[in-house]
């Protein structure tokens, strides 16, 4: 199964790009010059991404700091043991939506602590994969055209991330308790 | 977003204050603000190269073909793009590079759907309802295979790192499709 997948992985770039600049050939659109035509605007989004990841950016990592998860973590620690949900996993749930490496540091830390065919390894995997950084994100694509009013956007992301998370505990508990 | 920004930043420094930790805050913070413009910096090359793949794709016509595919479905969650055939295919793109797990091919994408978007914003700096919808589905982070995981995993030498793929989907599922309904209700209400 491993082996599929990651055959599948390393074939499915290659055979997109190649479709791509064939079917470019079939019509006649000079694939090169329409290539770097677009690629230059690459550097013009990344440049003005820049002042919105930082503000993201900087949030996301003085709450982490400050230890403001530690203290919610000791609030929900009841909740979380009447529900069976290991402790080692609280920082990783609280920590998932803000910040995309922080989270697989904290996924190597339970690995460490806990054993890596540990229940709150799988819950923790699960959770990482399951979903994505969403502050990180909403900046990139709202920062990308300049768009300053979020809207619904955000609250509508966390309450998905928390839907996520509590599907996540539900699921695991059935596939691995 | 100005309430979240400013109360973030207060609670945190109140935390940090609390914990003994001011001192430590305030490094992490001005490395973030250095780490936001090397991420961006970091993702000119990647970024580039598949806005160049994606503009001969949308030159030669395949985008067009793409977009004709996946109308139906996909014009019942964004009502408003019905004659923004650039905004589907790109839409389209980014949901399936996201689902293949190839996130660095989806967010060039995606970020082209936002500026596909926002050509028929009237107002440029308030997102509209599709721009909402598209990135609350973008932030569940749906996808089928959770690559990036199961290599960690294995690396780390666990069994068969492949159990936790189907718990994995449907969780993202769940996830995706609550993203979804939350962002539908929510429009409502948010003017």
């Amino acid at each position: 199964m491993i082996k599929f997948l990651n055959t599948l992985s390393l074939w499915i770039l290659p055979i997109i790009i190649v479709f791509i600049l064939l079917h470019a050939l079939y019509k006649k659109t000079p694939a090169y010059e329409v290539f770097v035509d677009g690629a230059g605007e690459g550097f013009k989004i990344a440049i003005k991404i820049i002042p919105y990841l930082i503000a993201i950016m900087v949030c996301t990592a003085l709450f982490r700091a400050s230890g403001a998860i530690e203290i919610i973590e000791n609030f929900i620690k009841p909740l979380f043991d009447y529900f069976k949900i290991p402790t080692e996993t609280t920082i990783i749930m609280l920590t998932r939506s803000l910040s995309g490496s922080a989270t697989l540091g904290v996924l190597a830390d339970i690995i460490n602590q806990t054993g890596v065919n540990s229940y709150a390894t799988k819950l923790a995997a699960v959770i990482t994969g399951s979903s994505e950084t969403t502050f990180y994100v909403a900046s990139v694509y709202f920062g990308s055209v300049g768009i300053k009013k979020f809207r619904h956007a955000l609250l509508a992301g966390i309450l998905a991330d928390i839907t996520g998370l509590i599907a996540a505990v539900w699921i695991c508990s059935i596939f691995f308790l | 977003m100005n309430y979240i920004f400013i109360f973030l930043i207060v609670v945190s420094f109140l935390c940090a204050a609390i914990n003994h930790r001011l001192d430590v805050a305030i490094d992490e913070m001005l490395k973030a603000s250095q780490k936001a413009v090397e991420i961006s910096f970091g993702l000119i090359g990647i970024m580039g190269f598949w806005l160049g793949i994606v503009k001969i794709a949308q030159k030669s016509g395949l985008m067009d073909l793409l977009s004709k595919l996946i109308q139906k479905p996909l014009l019942l969650i964004f009502p408003d793009i019905k004659y923004n055939k650039e905004a589907q295919s790109n839409i389209a793109l980014n949901i399936s590079a996201n689902a293949l797990g190839l996130s660095n091919a989806a967010t060039p994408f995606g970020i082209k759907a936002m500026e596909n978007l926002q050509s028929q914003n009237k107002d440029s700096e308030v997102a509209t309802n599709s721009m909402c919808t598209f990135l609350a589905i973008n932030t569940a982070g749906f996808q089928i295979v959770p690559a990036v995981v199961i290599a960690i995993l294995s690396a780390n030498g666990m069994e068969n790192p492949t159990q936790i793929i189907l718990p994995t989907l449907i969780v993202t599922s769940i996830a995706f499709l609550s993203a979804l309904f939350f962002a539908k209700i929510l429009e409502r209400f948010y003017r």
